[in-house]
Parts: structure tokens; sequence; C-alpha cells
């Protein structure tokens, strides 16, 4: 987010700033680990959600919003850990040490959900200044803010907040079935080869049904698809790449604060700013 | 009782009353064998006491070099406790171990050719990734500086908060001794000052100004009148000379301005 996905970020606080919001960083926060550990007897990699959790409350705030739908992911599952198994509250609280006992008080939330539950879409459709014109955008998910259905924002096999957000800036949301798919995530690690193989199916049912875009929530999503869609059009067989948008991108633009506020194009997948 | 008799019984009291102030002795043990110290002793005095020879693991004596970082344990508490030998006293039954230097990997790299780029740090040492904020290289640290912000600092890409955060290290390494993902935190800060202060922190205009009158030899003159002076008109010229007061502004000037 502070290097390779500033395009994500930036815009964000732009974006709510033109609709009266500050967004106030966390001090001292640290990295959350980016992926949840499954394993039951793994707590060390539980203490770096806790101890942001814990951070958070011990500055007297009550609601921890994420632009990024891995933290989002890690952290809310971490705090509904610290809520529902009690030992391993205990263990936690004792290992992290930060002065106060922390039982999953923080609220976390995305983004997405402070537009859609805070300011509401009737509500950001008035404030946009430069709708986006019937943009055909095809909303893309991923995994992170819909799995597992404990932390889902929205309805797991149908959601509707990217497209109901789309809608909201004046573009026009595109359905396709592979919205959900996974883009491949750090599988791309361990099988760097196979990204194409991931992200093909995603990027060509978006464009079959029409999109001209592809709008994201996630930096590690928009590195697979963008690597990904790269390899493709360097294998021929006539694939076309689709421009890629961080959701905070397309925000930024319809309030008029881009493209300036809309950021750079630094992540490797560049969601593209070519206007 | 003879006046020779009291004085000899009053220096005698004199000689127990010395013994028994400097004799207060205090049982510690220095890797695991017990020794007794007198109190009020560093660890480092201590160990000399003892019998130790220090020609590594002791450096300036003065708290500032980092060559005596050192863990101890006390009876009872199963908190590791860190220190600077040379700064921390004794305390009875403590276990001392010193740890004058810990293994960690340097990364090699031309300075000149390095930018003040996020993924540069990144790319030379990328273990930094592996932090799981356990905090432990913070409550290792003699000088309490919050490393864990400071690598997740790093991590963020945010080379001037980690350099500021980590202004007070002096490279004990005690942090990358207790480093559960095996970083060595003090070498990368000690990359993140650097850039920090070559790349960051704007020159200073007076410094480049002075060093050319320097080198152009604005001072030679009074150099040299110094190096031709015998030693008694040296000596006067030192105790004569002019000291600038302790609240002096920004503008004092001596009253001799020569060789301003």
């Amino acid at each position: 987010m502070k290097t390779r996905a500033r395009n994500l970020e930036e815009p964000a606080v732009a974006s709510m700033e033109a609709l009266g919001f500050k967004l106030d960083e966390v001090p001292r926060w640290n990295c959350c680990g980016a992926v949840y550990s499954l394993a039951d007897d793994d707590l060390i990699h539980q203490v770096a959600p806790v101890r942001n959790l814990i951070r958070v409350k011990k500055q007297g705030k009550t609601e921890l919003v994420t632009l990024c739908a891995f933290c989002l992911n890690t952290l809310k599952r971490a705090n509904l850990l610290m809520r529902q198994d009690a030992e391993k509250r205990n263990t936690l609280n004792d290992f992290v040490d930060e002065g106060i006992d922390y039982g999953g008080e923080v609220k976390v939330v995305h983004l997405l959900e402070v537009l859609r539950d805070e300011i509401g879409w009737e509500a950001l459709s008035q404030k946009v200044k430069l709708p986006l014109q019937e943009l055909k955008v095809a909303p893309y998910y991923g995994c992170t803010l819909l799995r597992p259905r404990e932390v889902a924002i929205d309805n797991v096999e149908d959601p509707t907040i990217l497209g109901n957000f789309l809608k909201a800036l004046g573009a026009n949301p595109v359905d396709f079935p592979e919205s959900t798919r996974c883009c491949g995530s750090y599988q791309v690690v361990s099988s760097p080869h196979d990204i194409s193989e991931y992200t093909r199916p995603i990027l060509s049912s978006a464009s079959g049904h029409g999109a001209e875009a592809l709008v994201l929530t996630c930096p590690l999503c928009d590195y697979n698809l963008g690597r990904g869609q790269k390899e493709l059009t360097k294998k021929g067989s006539g694939f076309k790449e689709i421009p890629l948008f961080y959701f905070t991108q397309l925000l930024a633009l319809a309030l008029g604060r881009g493209p300036a506020a809309s950021g750079s194009c630094s992540g490797a997948g560049s969601p593209g700013m070519s206007f | 009782m003879s006046g020779k008799e009291k004085n000899k019984r009053s220096a005698k009291t004199a000689v127990s009353e010395k013994r028994q102030m400097a004799a207060k002795l205090i049982p510690v043990y220095i890797m695991g064998k017990r020794y007794e110290v007198p109190e009020g002793l560093t660890i480092m005095k201590a160990m000399e006491y003892a019998g130790y020879i220090l020609i590594r693991g002791c450096g300036c004596r003065g708290g500032t070099c980092g060559a005596c970082g050192t863990v101890y344990r006390k009876p009872g508490d199963y908190k590791l406790q860190v220190a600077l030998a040379c700064q921390k006293t004794v305390e009875p039954d403590m276990y001392i171990a010193q740890i004058p230097f810990f293994p960690a990997n340097r990364a090699l790299y031309d300075f000149s050719g390095l930018t003040a780029s996020p993924e540069e740090v990144f790319k030379l040492y990328p273990e930094m990734f592996r932090c799981v904020a356990c905090n432990s290289c913070t409550k290792a640290c003699p000088q309490g500086i919050e490393v864990m912000d400071a690598i997740s600092a790093l991590k963020q890409g945010n080379i001037t908060e980690a350099a500021q955060l980590s202004f007070d290290c002096i490279q004990c390494g005690l942090c990358t001794s207790r480093c559960f993902g095996e970083l060595a935190q003090y070498h990368m800060f000690q990359l993140a000052r650097r850039i920090y202060g070559a790349r960051t922190v704007p020159r200073a205009k007076h410094l480049a100004e002075m060093v050319k009158a320097v080198n152009e030899g604005r001072y030679e003159r009074a150099l040299d009148e110094l190096k031709q002076a015998k030693e008694d008109e040296l000596k006067k010229l030192y105790q004569e000379r002019e000291v600038e007061p302790m609240a002096a502004g920004e503008d004092w000037k001596p009253t001799d301005t020569r060789y301003l």
C-alpha cells in the first residue's frame, strides 16, 4: 500500500476528504501478515493482526477501516478469534503485552462498507462531479472480501456492493460469472508460470461480457491480473489487455479528484490511468 | 589506656570500617559460575573484578559504542533482561552473560549507486518481511528504541521514519539475538540512516561554505602562528582564550575577529 499500491491508497484518502471524511492512518501499524494463518496451533502468526487491533483500541478508537481486501480478511478473522476463543485470547493478550486486554471490541470494516453503510449509494451519487459516462466496468471481487462467510462484506454467492458502487459513480457494471473467482493469490509465488492460466478465465470472461475495464479492491489481484495479462498478450492468440482500476481510482475520478489524486501507476499490474 | 594504644585501636577500627565499606560483597553468576563482587560495580567492572580480562565486548565504557550488550536474569523472574555491561550495576543473584557479538548478515552494497528507493532496501534485506510483529526486538533494546515499529516503517517503505526511530541505535545486536524472524535489524537501520543522511536530509550550506573556506586557506595564517609559538606563549594563549558563553545567541562573536 505504501510502495507498490499507492495508487490504491492516495485516491482513497483524497476521495474521502471530498466526501467529508478524514481517514486517520493508525500510528505504528505493522503488517498484518497478509494471509490469515489457518493452523490451529500457530498463534504466533495471529500476533501481528491482534497487535494492530489492540493498538487501535489503545488509541481510543472503535472502528478500523481497511483499504486492502487482504488486510480486511486477516484482521477480521483474527478479531473473530479474539472474540470466540477465550483460551487463545488470553495467550495472545499475555504475549502481545501491550498493557491492555483485548477481546475483539474494535469493528473492522472495508472502505466499500463505509461508502455503502455510512454514506449510502444515493448520497454518493449526488457527490459525483464527473459521472463515468456509462463506462462498462466489470466488478471483480476476488476472494478475500467474501470468503469465508463469517467475514464477508456482502452476500457470498451474489455480491452487489461493487456493482452498486459503480452505478453510483455513473458507470455500467458488467455482470460476469468469474467476478468472485480466485486470481491465483499467493500460489503465484510457488508457481509463477501458472499466473496467466489463473487469470485468463477471469479476464476473458470480463471482456467477453462486454467490459471495457475491470475494477479491483486488492493489490494482489492487481499484481496477478496485471502480470497475467501481460504474459497472455506476449503469448499472442489474440488476447487483448483490459484496463485495471482500483475502486478508489474510479471514485476519485468521479468525485473530481483525479487523475492527479488517482495515483501513479506504480504497481506491477499498473491499473491504467491513460486518460 | 595509653595514647599509643588508643591510636592503635582507632587505626584498627578505621581499617575494619574501610574494609567493611569496600567489601560489601554480593553474589552474581557470570556465565553460570558464582562470584562475590563488590556492590556498586558495573557488570563490566564486576567481570574484571572476578578475573576476566576483556579484549572484546568492551569499548568506550561510556554507553555509546554498543560493544558490551549483556543479558541477565534474576531468580524468580521469567523475563530476560538486557543491559550494557558498562552501564548497569550488579544486583544480587544476577545471572549474567555478555553477548559482545551476534552473527548477523550485513548486505553488501555500493552506496554511491543507491537512491532512496524502498525497493532497494527490500532487495538488500528481503528477510525483513519475515517479521511477525512479536516485538521481542523492542524488549531486547537497551536503548529503548521501538525496534519493531522501525522495522514496520521500513517495510512500509518509510526510510525516514526508520532512520529517525532508530537514531539512538548503538548496533549492539541484542535485537537480532532475540528475533523470531531472523532479521538483522541493526544493519537494516544503519542502511536506513545512511540513506536518510545522504539522500533525504537537505545538505548543510554553511558546512560546504566552511569546507571551501578551509580548503582555500582561510585558517592557514592562524595555524602557522600557533605552530611557531613557543610553549609559554601557547600556554598563555590557551589560558587567555575567549570562550563562547553557554547562553550565547546565534549572532555571538569573539572580541578578536581577526581569524573569522
